[in-house]
């Protein structure tokens, strides 16, 4: 995209600490799968897609997320000990109980909602772009949305919107290879996503998900594109889940083999980013133990803050149906 | 007879109608690959042509099912649960269920829209929609609402072979445990609701979910002297309201336990008709037992107290017993 923007040290250590962070609380979320109700998705093995998007972005620009939307929000630089009080519905939670795994959304870091209606980010991550236009500001907007989403027409409606009014928007498709059970290459009728920018006549690239300075350094190309008016993109970050679509780890997938998972596993994101700071003398195997330990205390602290934290109280029920409330009958 | 859960119900039903009507076909996203689990070796024996995994395109394949009903086919549409619908509303509010009136009866519309209802699951307000109210104020639409497994096999059967649309939104959370089954093919009619227990101090009429609460709930009531009797219009439309007002006859009390949300609920169309043709033989006034107006929280500590549980409809029916006879 014409853009080159070199992270610097402390950018690229940080990259290094939310993918960390990421990886750790989702675990912490496998393991405890029993407590958290409802629907788990983890974004274990998508880490660099997550961080070296996000960390492209201005922290007052805006980003819309899906129903696999632990990291995205963390990779923003939220709170993590309000998103885990969210996973158990507690009143602390970033949503206040209101939204759990799926909808962890913290506005306070730009986030503009995770939503689980697979493809309905789109629109709002257009709109979004589309009202920083009318207001004269040069936020960015950014979409992450799955491989499965690009076949709902909000995507195509989305980025043809996008496309006519110039907005300052990025799309970025994480390609992880299936959308539940269905293969990508089953659901989509051209090889990559990326490819579909053309019809919109908007830049449109294929990058490593699994190199998170690679995706850093496509992103930025995208954000710098937008915020300077020159409009839309859509990037393809080519990763890959390691666990079931909502779960833990699978025992024997129908729809897929797990020597392709452990094929990815050799190409964690994690140990690929670790090994480059250590080649390029960033940081030392020590520091970067250091920062493992850092992270894992606070994971395990702002778990336990969640463990703590007490649930809502029944009322909150009817709370936030409206900002200017109306009476509704209620039941106790 | 065979022991069928509610989901085996359906697989069963379904299974029967693609072998016995080449027309009929069905299409969702992993039906093929039975990630839900209605549709276990149905790829190995009906061939993916008929067992259609689609991609994440909710309105283009509800869409393309309306096209098919117009040439001929009778396609089964799988939304897995229940909002994913509200993406192919357009194609089922403007094709599916006015195309036969616009176009003046020159086509029939022959679609199955199944639809899970997985509320009390805590996965929140996107996830947790029960739209038997809303679809029902759209003409042309048949809703059917099965709450046990005898009544999904037998309704959905009727869905697939009415020359109608018809939406069959399953709540099969509301019917954790299996069922005695005939063996023998039968096919419930649309419209026609059951009384599931007899009673003779308070009707309780109750849907989709509500229904297990609802006969718990006679149930245990029976053992306090109170005779509950429980009906359950298992279609929603057309709605039987004819059952409803014979057994409101009977009692002279009603009490109404739907998971809709209050407002324009169906519980509030079966109390306005009954209001307006039974009126005279009520001795108390009616009691709807909803979901209130608000959204579905995730919490679980929010989320179960508000649907119609039994503890609301017990505390219903004492209460209509209670409030002065008026007659
Ligand atoms: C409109 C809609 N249809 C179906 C679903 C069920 N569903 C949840 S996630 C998912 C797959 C999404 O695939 P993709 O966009 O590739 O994201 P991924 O899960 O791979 O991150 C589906 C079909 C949904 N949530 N919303
Ligand atoms: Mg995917």
């Amino acid at each position: 995209m014409g853009v080159n923007v070199n992270p610097t040290a402390a950018q690229l250590v940080e990259m290094y600490r939310r993918m960390v962070r990421i990886r750790l609380f989702e675990e912490t979320a496998l393991e405890n799968r029993t407590e958290i109700p409802g629907m788990v998705h983890t974004s274990v093995g998508m880490e660099a897609s997550n961080v070296g998007a996000c960390m492209a972005l201005r922290e007052d620009d805006y980003m819309v997320g899906t129903h696999r939307s632990h990291g995205h929000p963390i990779a923003k630089g939220a709170r993590i000990d309000r998103l885990f009080a969210e996973l158990l519905g507690k009143v602390t939670g970033v949503n206040q109980g209101k939204g759990g795994s799926m909808h962890l959304s913290d506005f306070s870091v730009g986030s503009l909602g995770e939503t689980s209606i697979v493809g309905s980010g789109l629109p709002t991550a257009t709109g979004a772009a589309l009202g920083s236009k009318l207001q004269g500001v040069d936020r960015v907007a950014l979409c992450f949305f799955g491989d499965g989403a690009a076949a709902q027409g909000t995507f195509h409606e989305s980025l043809n919107l996008a496309a006519i009014w110039t907005l300052p928007a990025v799309y970025v498709c994480e390609n992880n290879a299936y959308g539940e059970w269905t293969a990508f290459s089953d659901s989509c009728s051209v090889p990559d996503i990326a490819r579909r920018a053309a019809a919109y006549d908007m830049p449109g690239v294929i990058v490593d998900g699994q190199d998170v300075v690679a995706v850093h350094e496509a992103v930025a190309g995208a954000v710098a594109r937008a915020r300077s008016g020159g409009g839309p993109s859509l990037v393809e970050t080519r990763t890959y889940r390691y666990f079931g679509h909502a779960g833990g780890a699978e025992a024997s997938p129908t729809y897929r083999d797990l020597a392709e998972v452990e094929q990815w596993r050799t190409r964690d994101p994690l140990p690929l980013h670790r090994e480059r700071l250590l080649a390029d003398g960033v940081l030392t195997a020590g520091q970067l133990d250091e920062v493992d330990d850092d992270e894992r205390r606070s994971v395990e602290e702002a778990w336990k803050f969640a463990l703590d934290s007490p649930f809502p109280e029944p009322e909150a029920a009817y709370e936030h149906v409206f900002t200017n409330p109306v009476a509704v009958r209620r039941h106790f | 007879m065979s022991k069928l859960t509610y989901t085996q119900a359906i697989t069963a039903a379904l299974r029967e109608e693609l072998a016995r009507d080449p027309r009929v076909f069905v299409m969702g996203e992993d039906v093929a690959s039975n990630i839900v689990g209605y549709h276990p070796g149905f790829a190995e024996e009906f061939g993916r042509e008929r067992v259609r995994d689609t991609p994440i395109a909710e309105a283009g394949f509800v869409g393309a099912a309306a096209g098919a009903a117009m040439v001929g086919m009778r396609p089964v549409v799988d939304m897995m649960i229940a909002p994913f619908m509200y993406v192919a509303f357009d194609q089922i509010v403007s094709i599916i269920a006015k195309a036969t009136y616009l176009y003046g009866g020159q086509t029939k519309m022959p679609i199955t829209i199944r639809a899970g209802m997985w509320h009390g699951a805590s996965i929140a307000a996107q996830h947790s929609d029960r739209p038997m109210a809303t679809l029902a104020t759209i003409p042309g639409l048949k809703i059917v609402a099965p709450a046990s497994p005898y009544d999904v096999k037998g309704l959905l059967k009727a869905a697939v072979r009415d020359d109608d649309p018809v939406v069959c939104l399953e709540a099969k959370r509301g019917w954790p445990t299996a069922q005695e089954i005939p063996d023998e093919e039968y096919v419930i009619p649309l419209g026609e609701a059951e009384v599931k227990r007899e009673g003779a101090d308070v009707t309780v009429v109750a849907v989709s979910s509500a229904v297990r609460a609802a006969l718990d709930v006679a149930d245990s009531l029976r053992e306090d002297g109170i005779s509950v009797e429980v009906v359950d219009p298992r279609t929603i439309v057309p709605l039987d309201i004819a059952t409803i007002l014979a057994s409101v006859e009977k009692t002279g009390r009603l009490v109404v336990a739907d998971p809709c949300h209050e407002m324009c609920s169906v519980a509030s169309e079966v109390s306005a008709t009954v209001a307006e043709h039974g009126f005279w033989n009520l001795r108390s006034p009616i009691a709807r037992v909803t979901t209130p107006n608000t959204h579905i929280p995730f919490s679980p500590a929010l989320e179960p107290g508000l649907y119609p549980t039994a503890d609301r409809i017990a505390a219903a029916v004492h209460g209509v017993l209670a409030a002065a006879s008026t007659r």
